[in-house]
């Protein structure tokens, strides 16, 4: 067979072919289990720093396990607000998968008749909650996943709120495909700790009353309290943050589940 | 042709005959990768292994290759290597991945890679060509790790990760250079550096 004719061209071709998928899909299926446990401990990390309990240390996998037995990983029905146990519910909360459930009709449930607007049709039915617990055991926030539309991406991330549960604590996002130097600036340090202080309602947890959120240019006076400055050059993506937080803490969201868990903290801090 | 040594092969890319100081290519990810010691360090030995792994396989195909379809072939080659490394990378240095994030794929790219599997690999013998690879990965690395050097030291005060100059804003004394952690300053670093390469080595300069 000559080198140059048309015969050899295909032979080549579909040898080199067949030999370099196999070699790509064998690294790729070969080395998936770490990867998957990379990414599951990236989450982790995200929790914590969005809960802001990392400290000083660096955050090794062994650190990040240590820093997790004061996290109670509890699965939520979105719909009650009550914690799925175990066996009760059409999931396993040791196998869940939210990403997989939002897609899953059975597990699913439209966006729709939110007032808030995630640029997603369908959320899953039950999300995990992250109950951050003090020395003495009690509960000092709650990290919740929170996720929605920007301008080219889902934008996923967390939102940690203190115990009295109408303050922000911290906010990451660990997963999105925005512009970077404009939308990307949502990883911005600086930016993402304008937001730690910031009070979710104006009233109380009962009171549904969503303040918080992103302006477009400084807020002023009394709306410091509640807003952050929105990304310069980034419309869209403050717009998608501004809405996923708010329908994240809405009774759409995590609302349901954020009053029953004030209320069994006594609601000591309602109208504080 | 004598069959090239293989001291020469390594080290010539080096200084002699840099891809990215006399060649000038692959700028863009000598850009991008460079504020920081660690990212800078893992790509460039992540261009290195590619480099030398596809100019070794495509020199070891290279009299069945059909002339026609050749840069298609070694495409593939270089895109299998680099899709590769790249899920090594997310497996095992995740961290490190994630912060340099598509500029691995982007290998497939990177000229260097490409032109030492064209030039040089289609001519020489797999040995040869693996050494020729790793020779020219390493002129890519020294100037990324010099330019990175620089960028981390005065732009942040540290290298690969550890602070080094103690920053005026957490309590001591330098003040930290901004444009280096942006694009722009990789030029002139590398700018300065091809000047002080073809300082020393006047044969490099081109005619105006």
């Amino acid at each position: 067979m000559q080198r140059d004719s048309m015969a050899n061209t295909f032979v080549v071709a579909f040898v080199l072919c067949g030999i370099c998928s196999l070699f790509v899909s064998a690294a790729a299926v070969g080395l998936k289990p770490y990867q998957d446990k990379n990414k599951a401990l990236d989450v982790q990390k995200n929790i914590i720093a969005a809960a802001g309990i990392a400290g000083d240390q660096p955050l090794t996998a062994k650190r990040v396990e240590e820093l997790f037995k004061s996290i109670d990983q509890k699965l939520i029905d979105l719909e009650t607000g009550d914690y799925v146990e175990e066996g009760k519910a059409k999931v396993s909360v040791k196998t869940y998968d939210p990403r997989k459930a939002a897609k899953d009709p059975n597990l699913n449930a439209p966006t729709k008749g939110s007032a808030f607007d995630i640029g997603i049709g369908a959320r899953e039915k039950y999300a995990f909650a992250y109950l951050v617990k003090d020395d003495k055991g009690e509960l000092a926030q709650v990290v919740l996943p929170i996720y929605g539309k920007g301008l080219w991406s889902t934008m996923y991330g967390f939102l940690a709120l203190e115990k009295d549960l109408k303050t922000v604590k911290g906010i990451t996002f660990y997963e999105h495909g925005e512009t970077p130097g404009l939308g990307g600036e949502i990883e911005n340090p600086r930016w993402k700790s304008s937001w730690s202080g910031k009070k979710v309602y104006d009233g109380d947890v009962n009171d549904t009353n969503i303040a918080f959120g992103v302006k477009k240019g400084s807020p002023e006076g009394d709306e410091k309290q509640y807003l952050v400055d929105g990304l310069s050059g980034a419309t869209i993506t403050s717009r998608g943050v501004d809405q996923l937080l708010k329908y994240w803490v809405s009774d759409s969201g995590f609302g349901k589940f954020l009053k029953k868990l004030s209320a069994s903290q006594g609601g000591s801090n309602v109208g504080a | 042709m004598s069959a090239p040594k293989t001291k020469q092969l390594l080290l010539d890319p080096v200084f002699k005959n840099n891809p990215i100081g006399l060649q000038v290519l692959g700028i863009c990810s000598a850009l991008a990768v460079t504020t920081q010691m660690n990212t800078a360090l893992v790509m460039s030995i992540a261009v290195i292994l590619v480099t030398a792994c596809s100019s070794a396989a495509v020199s070891l195909i290279r009299h069945r290759i059909p002339g026609s379809i050749r840069i298609i072939v070694q495409m593939v080659v270089i895109a299998s290597l680099v899709i590769v490394v790249d899920q090594i990378l997310k497996a095992f240095f995740f961290d490190v991945a994630k912060r340099l994030s598509v500029f691995v794929g982007l290998i497939i790219t990177n000229c260097i890679v490409m032109g030492r599997a064209e030039g040089f690999a289609m001519k020489n013998d797999p040995k040869a060509s693996f050494i020729d690879g790793i020779g020219n990965g390493l002129g890519y690395s020294f100037v990324l790790i010099a330019v990175a050097f620089v960028r981390e030291l005065t732009g942040s005060g540290k290298l690969f990760g550890i602070t080094v100059l103690q920053l005026d804003r957490e309590n001591g004394w330098y003040n930290p250079n901004g444009l280096m952690l942006l694009a722009p300053s990789a030029f002139f670093l590398i700018g300065a550096l091809i000047w002080i390469i073809r300082t020393f080595r006047p044969e490099q300069i081109e005619e105006a």
